[in-house]
């Protein structure tokens, strides 16, 4: 089983998110993350999955993606030429004895303290998500009160584009 | 000049060709209605017992006519009666708009009287759905909805408008210009040379087709495919009626119920075309089991449906008229003596089983007699509906259909309930007769649109195969549960006949073949609706019968 990541422009109406989840939750195909934001045109938006499966049931999701009415535009973005992203905010206690070795991480990392508070410390980090993951597992033995991230989004390099239907 | 949303909607409606529409009237869409009384003579307007049975209704005249059939009902439990309407119409690929009031915007998300979200809840039964927040938008949203139902693979479309939107006034620009459907698809000259190319180096080449044959209208162009290749044709229950079943290439539906000459033609095949179809398990059997010994071409118009349930080895998207017709021009004129003459053997082999399994006890019929008694009264341009189960089977597999349109069935979704509306809704568009084959169980579930058909004087004689049970559980439960007859015996004391003379309609109960003569005599002389009640014995089995997960190879055929 692959990972892929897909690009999908929609229409920017209400309802569109329910219809791309829905159909994965419909036929039975699971999302590792899906992420939605606006684009350059104020009439679209830009969805970005990321789903686990085998060639078949790549294609399976583009072709069931491409019959929804409100999407404009679906694309599997090559992992080898797509710059891919996450946000991660995480929140660790703020004790003597471990700040030195958060601050290392952090610096390491290249992650950033966002919040400093007495007794909390809030990072942010941005990155592929094996090095989100990999500065989780590092955070973990020192106890983390909570964190959210953002899912991945996707965007190709080069002149390369996923183009919006005018 | 503005007008109001209410008058907006039926002025759409004009313009986009609608002239009947089957509905059920409500709070939430009084104002609609309203504007509906005005334009009474400009389109029909059939009220049926239950929403359900008016979706039903739109669906049997979208597949009677091949033009988009409306529904129209209120917010709330209206809504939602709707949605075994609009699922069978989506499974069944049927072009259908329904319409759906609902609470003023300010209202909505409020939990107010007869508010539901029927967007969401119909959101994965429909092709598209939309709810109108904004009078602006109407007029243009309700031209998308029928350009969506009717464009590619056809389906339901829900426009959901709250009652403020209806009342609100706004410019209506009639739009002259019919809207331009979204572009056809067509198969790519490559492919369909790929395709020519193993239909001449086949040596047993079968065609199964499906409803997209119907629905793309290439009836001809199948036939002539099938002639020119010399391949037998069979079927899915979608398939039926698109070519006339005594041709002599055609073999009958193939599967899980299909006729035993199709279903082993196809597995004897070195090379099965696929043509609008989309191998549902039914017409299939156990997917690891099928397509052994053959290479398929599939050819749909949607192209979400190659690869979906088979792979295909060829797979082709694009319409399947266009790509039947250059086929037949790629294509070398072939005889093919020796699978001709298997397919002969074959349909020899059938024709002896079909009648060592005819034993029927006294006092009952036996379903084929039914319809081919049945059968005999009617004409090829009778509209044929039916319910779901044994009788849906027994009709499928015997009628003898000559022209595409006229057999209404619920196929992908196995609606119970269907067929009444479907034979309503057939009739009023097509102004001919029906007949709706049912069963006991069946008709119990929408035996209110007696009323509609009565109101209505819809000339549908209704052939209920009345066994006591529900015969096609309760076939499973023989076969495969060692029959624990759970829920299946009804028990019922209901009176048929009584029971239309009630509705104010006629009937007669029949128990032999003179009997059944003789009603079906006078059912097709009534311009109303007329009940045939005809005994049929409980443990009367389909088959041949394809077990469920099974192949070619379990095939049952007799039962001792």
């Amino acid at each position: 089983m692959d990972q892929y990541v897909i690009g999908v422009i929609v229409a920017n109406v209400s309802g569109v998110l329910s219809r791309v989840s829905g159909m994965f939750t419909r036929r039975g195909f699971n999302i590792d993350s899906l992420t939605v934001g606006e684009t350059e045109s104020s009439g679209f938006s830009r969805i970005t999955i990321a789903f686990h499966g085998d060639e078949d049931i790549k294609e399976r999701i583009l072709q069931q993606l491409q019959k929804l009415h409100d999407v404009r535009e679906v694309e599997v973005l090559d992992s080898k030429d797509t710059v891919i992203r996450e946000l991660l905010l995480i929140k660790v206690r703020n004790k003597t004895e471990i700040r030195q070795d958060i601050m290392t991480a952090v610096e390491i990392f290249r992650s950033k303290i966002v919040d400093y508070s007495p007794t909390a410390l809030v990072c942010e980090l941005t990155g592929e998500t094996s090095k989100i993951d990999a500065f989780i597992q590092l955070l973990k033995p020192y106890g983390i009160m909570e964190m959210c991230r953002t899912g991945i989004v996707a965007i190709e390099r080069g002149e390369n584009c996923l183009k919006t239907v005018k | 000049m503005k007008i109001s949303g209410a008058k907006i909607v039926v002025e759409a409606l004009i313009e986009q060709g609608c002239d009947t529409i089957f509905c059920y009237p409500g709070g939430q869409v009084i104002d609609l209605f309203d504007e509906l009384y005005t334009a009474r003579d400009r389109i029909k307007q059939i009220l049926s017992a239950h929403e359900q049975g008016a979706a039903h209704a739109a669906d049997g005249y979208a597949r009677a006519t091949g033009k988009v059939g409306v529904v129209i009902a209120t917010s709330g439990p209206g809504a939602t009666n709707l949605v075994t309407g609009i699922a069978t119409a989506a499974l069944d690929s049927v072009p259908m708009v329904a319409i759906t009031g609902n609470v003023p915007c300010e209202l909505i998300g409020r939990d107010s009287f007869q508010e539901v979200d029927i967007v969401g809840v119909t959101m994965p039964i429909t092709k598209h759905n939309f709810i109108v927040k904004d009078i602006s938008e109407l007029a243009d949203t309700l031209r998308t909805a029928f350009k969506i139902a009717k464009s590619g693979r056809p389906g339901p479309v829900l426009v959901d408008i709250p009652k403020d939107v209806q009342t609100a006034l706004f410019e209506f620009e009639a739009n002259p210009q019919p809207v331009i459907p979204y572009p056809i698809t067509f198969a790519s000259e490559e492919k369909l040379k790929k395709a020519a190319e193993m239909i001449n180096n086949a040596e047993r080449p079968y065609i199964y087709f499906g409803g997209g044959v119907i629905s793309g209208k290439a009836s001809a162009q199948i036939i002539a495919l099938a002639e020119r290749i010399d391949a037998p044709m069979g079927c899915s229950l979608m398939g039926l009626s698109a070519v006339p079943c005594d041709h002599p290439k055609f073999l009958g539906m193939q599967g899980m119920h299909g006729h035993y000459a199709s279903s082993i033609a196809e597995d004897e095949a070195d090379l099965v075309i696929a043509l609008g179809a989309r191998f549902s398990d039914r017409a299939t059997g156990n997917k690891s089991r099928y397509a052994k010994h053959f290479s398929i071409i599939h050819i749909d118009i949607d192209g979400a449906e190659l690869h979906k349930n088979i792979n295909a080895d060829l797979a082709i998207k694009g319409d399947i008229r266009d790509a039947a017709e250059r086929l037949i021009a790629m294509t070398e004129e072939k005889k093919r003596p020796r699978w001709t003459q298997r397919i002969e053997e074959l349909k020899n082999e059938e024709a002896a089983r079909t009648a060592s399994a005819r034993k029927t006890k006294s006092g009952f019929l036996h379903p084929y007699d039914i319809v081919d008694i049945v059968s005999a009264h009617a004409g090829d341009d009778t509209i044929i509906a039916t319910d779901v189960g044994q009788h849906q089977m027994w009709t499928a597999q015997r009628y003898p259909l000559k022209k595409p349109r006229t057999f209404l069935t619920s196929g992908g979704l196995g609606t119970m309930g269907y067929g009444l509306g479907a034979a309503i809704g057939a009739c009023a568009a097509a102004g001919r007769r029906a007949v709706l084959f049912t069963g006991d169980g069946s008709f119990g579930m929408n035996l209110n649109e007696l009323a509609t058909a009565v109101s209505q004087q819809t000339p549908v004689t209704i052939v209920i195969m009345n066994n006591g049970v529900l015969g096609m559980v309760r076939q499973w439960q023989t076969l495969f549960f060692d029959k624990h007859y759970s829920c299946t015996t009804l028990n019922r004391k209901t009176d048929f006949v009584k029971l239309a003379e009630a509705f104010g309609a006629e009937g007669g109960r029949a128990a032999t073949k003179e009997e059944l003569e003789k009603l079906a005599e006078r059912a097709f002389a009534c311009d109303g609706p007329f009940v045939i009640d005809c005994a049929v014995d409980c443990d009367e089995f389909v088959l041949p019968m394809l077990p469920p997960e099974g192949s070619v190879d379990d095939i049952i055929t007799e039962i001792k």
